[in-house]
């Protein structure tokens, strides 16, 4: 088969004096400065592996395509720097499209190889083809097909640069078999600068945009200002405290946007959205002027747009042209950076509001009406004392990646971040089987610092295969299952808006996951009371290598504070008062 | 209502297909679409006719194709001073009783016969869309065979009309 192939394909290396296109590539790859590749091998990529053998890079062998890929994601959200990832053609691409269309609505830099058949043969259903730029079309900020090998170094030089400019994104680059054998007779040095005329992200804000925030902000008696996650892709969190604090504007966050402030700041009121705080999104609705940035204004958040924020003027700061008015009406447009839009607004000279009596109004929300749950009776374990107890004993300074469900959202609310870019969760997508792998990437990315990763016991089982990785690099990530035998958040939408019937959400019968642990040398722990939790957190949290708690929770908790689809922001269910 | 877009897009493979799919996946309507090189090598100029319901997704959709990195600029010339052109080649039966009385009436709209038979003529019509349809209207009750059309292309006029609203142009 493989000779076959060989010879129909003519992947035979030429020997030359600037090597294969292979070769050029990993060389453009050490020009960008990458030091770590996640992937996985495979005949269209074969030459590549080759190159990577002769010339090396960090190459991380992931045990799925998925797996490689959102470890890539969790690399690039912790370092605000690209992730690189290699796959095969046909199956191995196919597998990396979860990641693609999660970096895509998240933001996440990436760049993404794949390999293809040969240009001779594309078109004719060859063995492991797929129309790779076709299917990644919708779901990439760009993507190429690499035509000649030369092109190579620019084609690089290009897809970092828009991986990771303006709004990042992932991009694809196709590279077809005959291309990565492609005897070169010179080197082709690698690009300065890009030429790109149809990309130019605007970066500095327009002076008299900012100049009218700053004057609607300071003549406000109601401020609040929406932080996103593109505060923390300008690297803005220091001028957002300062606005903060200097202005003394209250702060909400979305769910990808903490961090953007510590979870126990004064002035901030918890995450805002389906399940925001009372303080959080009641603020939204009072609000009179509402200063957005670097979010995109996302239904989780919004609930009912028809009564979203209704009493506010609304100031949007985004790098995206096209996110500014899609879904919220907007009166001031800013497009740029949201960390050159901040300091510009510190620069005004507008005044600052008076505000103490909305922050007493805020804090008494806060103080009346907080997050909370009901303790367990018997020694039981509640899903929020999982979070809690990771808190406890990482004192908010671990790194925090999460699954999609219920866990989530507990871990959304519960863990209160001390510091920014130390929180990896799939928001947009909301893709199960994330978190445990997008913790491998932060781990690999900051080798010195907890990463923790909360996950629940489905969206665990969808990648766990990447225990592998943990047992080879004894990659200490902490793996903590809030396990409620369940499909948490689809049971609770069931018996919330489905009368109860539970269909296909139940799984009574679990894996051990401690002696799954146990096959990958990792140190395993099942805890089912609370007492035991305490010293089991304690034990796991603090070792130096890598843990897996199976955290046995209530399974019938459901989370709340909760507005439900297609209501609004004012009108929450289960919200405790004090 | 009908838009009238305009993009100037690199030559790239799959230009089209990113375009075309963009307005897809944001559910807009196309109603033609071309596509074609312009003056300068290696850029080609697309022009789409699409069905928006509201002024605010018009906003959007240039904003998203604007956001594309191969398209240098997006317009919506539907309010402006334009040129805008169509081909059309109409098929109709035309036995020699009614071909002279045919004849007369393609006159005004200067439309040329490109090929015929005994029975049928085909003619060649151009214009805006306008002038198109009713060209088509008028052919309709001899018998219309078939009907090919190359949907609009279209530019601004150097001179705008001053009471034209501004346009959309995105920077
Ligand atoms: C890949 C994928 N499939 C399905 C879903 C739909 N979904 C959202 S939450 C959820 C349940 C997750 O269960 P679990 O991982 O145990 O977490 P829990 O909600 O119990 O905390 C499901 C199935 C999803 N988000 N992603």
């Amino acid at each position: 088969m493989e000779a076959s192939v060989k010879s129909r394909e003519g992947t035979a290396v030429t020997e030359q004096a600037a090597g294969t296109g292979a070769d050029l590539l990993i060389r453009s790859l050490k020009n960008e400065g990458v030091d770590i590749i996640f992937g996985y091998p495979g005949g269209a990529v074969l030459p590549i592996y080759d190159a990577l053998y002769r010339n090396p890079i960090r190459h991380i062998l992931a045990r799925h395509e998925q797996g490689a890929i959102h470890a890539a994601e969790g690399y690039a959200r912790v370092t605000g720097r690209p992730g690189v990832v290699i796959a095969t053609s046909g199956p191995g691409a196919t597998n990396l499209v979860t990641g693609i269309a999660d970096a895509m609505l998240d933001s996440l830099p990436l760049v993404v190889f794949t390999g293809q058949v040969a240009q001779q043969v594309i078109g004719t259903d060859a063995f492991q083809e797929a129309d790779v730029i076709g299917i990644t079309q919708p779901i990439t900020k760009h993507n190429y097909q690499v035509k000649d090998a030369r092109d190579l170094p620019r084609i690089v030089k290009e897809a970092f640069h828009i991986a990771s400019t303006g709004r990042p994104g992932p991009v694809v680059v196709d590279i077809p078999k005959n291309i990565s054998v492609a005897g070169l007779e010179a080197d082709i040095p690698h690009p300065v600068e890009v030429d790109l005329p149809g990309y130019q992200p605007t970066y500095q804000p327009n002076f008299f945009q900012i100049q009218k925030a700053a004057q609607s902000l300071a003549a406000a008696k109601r401020p609040l200002i929406l932080a996103g996650a593109g505060v923390l892709a300008a690297k803005g969190t220091e001028e957002l405290r300062r606005l903060i604090e200097e202005w003394r504007i209250p702060v909400t966050n979305t769910l990808l946007g903490l961090g953007t402030i510590p979870g126990e700041h004064e002035l901030f009121l918890g995450m805002a959205g389906m399940h925001g705080t009372y303080a959080a999104n009641h603020a939204i609705q009072e609000c009179d002027v509402l200063l957005n940035v670097g979010a995109r204004f996302d239904d989780r958040l919004t609930g009912k747009l028809a009564g979203f924020a209704p009493n506010a003027k609304v100031i949007h700061i985004d790098i995206d042209p096209a996110e500014i008015g899609k879904n919220v009406p907007t009166d001031i447009p800013i497009v740029g950076d949201a960390r050159q839009a901040l300091e510009a607004l510190l620069r005004q000279d507008a005044g600052k509001p008076d505000t103490e009596e909305w922050i007493a109004r805020l804090d008494d929300w806060k103080e009346t009406r907080p997050l909370g749950y009901t303790a367990a009776t018997a020694d039981g374990i509640m899903p929020q004392d999982a979070v809690r107890l990771v808190h406890k004993y990482t004192e908010g300074d671990a790194i925090v990646t999460t699954d999609v469900g219920q866990h989530q959202m507990f871990a959304a609310q519960y863990y209160s971040l001390n510091n920014a870019h130390h929180w990896v969760t799939s928001g947009g997508l909301g893709t199960m089987g994330f978190g445990f792998p997008a913790a491998i990437g932060a781990q690999f990315a900051r080798p010195d610092a907890k990463v923790v990763s909360i996950v629940g016991d489905a969206g665990f089982q969808m990648t766990l295969q990447e225990l592998s990785l943990l047992q080879e690099f004894r990659l200490p990530v902490k793996i903590v299952i809030v396990n409620n035998a369940s499909l948490g958040m689809v049971r609770q939408w069931q018996e919330t808006f489905h009368g109860e019937r539970y269909s296909s959400s139940l799984i009574p019968i679990q894996p051990d996951f401690v002696k799954l642990a146990e096959a990958y040398e990792v140190k395993g722990y099942k805890v089912e009371t609370l007492s035991r939790a305490e010293e089991v957190f304690r034990e796991a949290l603090a070792s130096d290598g890598p843990a897996l708690i199976d955290c046995r929770v209530l399974e019938t908790e459901n989370v709340y504070p909760m507005v439900a689809p297609g209501k609004t922001l004012s009108e929450m269910i289960g919200v405790m008062e004090r | 209502m009908k838009r009238i877009i305009t993009t100037t897009v690199i030559n790239q493979s799959g230009v089209l297909n990113r375009v075309t799919g963009l307005l897809m996946k944001r559910q807009f309507n196309i109603e033609s679409i071309t596509v074609g090189h312009t003056e300068q090598p290696g850029m080609s100029k697309m022009t789409f006719v699409v069905h928006v319901e509201d002024p605010g997704k018009v906003e959007q959709l240039l904003k998203q194709l604007q956001k594309q990195i191969d398209v240098i600029k997006a317009n919506d010339i539907t309010d402006k001073s334009a040129v805008m052109r169509e081909l059309a080649l109409v098929k109709v039966t035309t036995p020699p009783q009614v071909r002279s009385e045919v004849q007369s009436i393609v006159q005004p709209f200067r439309a040329s016969v490109i090929d015929m038979s005994k029975n049928v003529t085909t003619f060649q019509v151009t214009g805006d869309p306008e002038k198109i349809e009713a060209f088509i209207d008028l052919m309709r009750p001899y018998g219309i065979k078939e009907i090919s059309r190359t949907g609009v292309t279209a530019f601004t006029r150097e001179t705008q009309r001053t009471e034209m609203k501004p346009d959309l142009i995105l920077q």
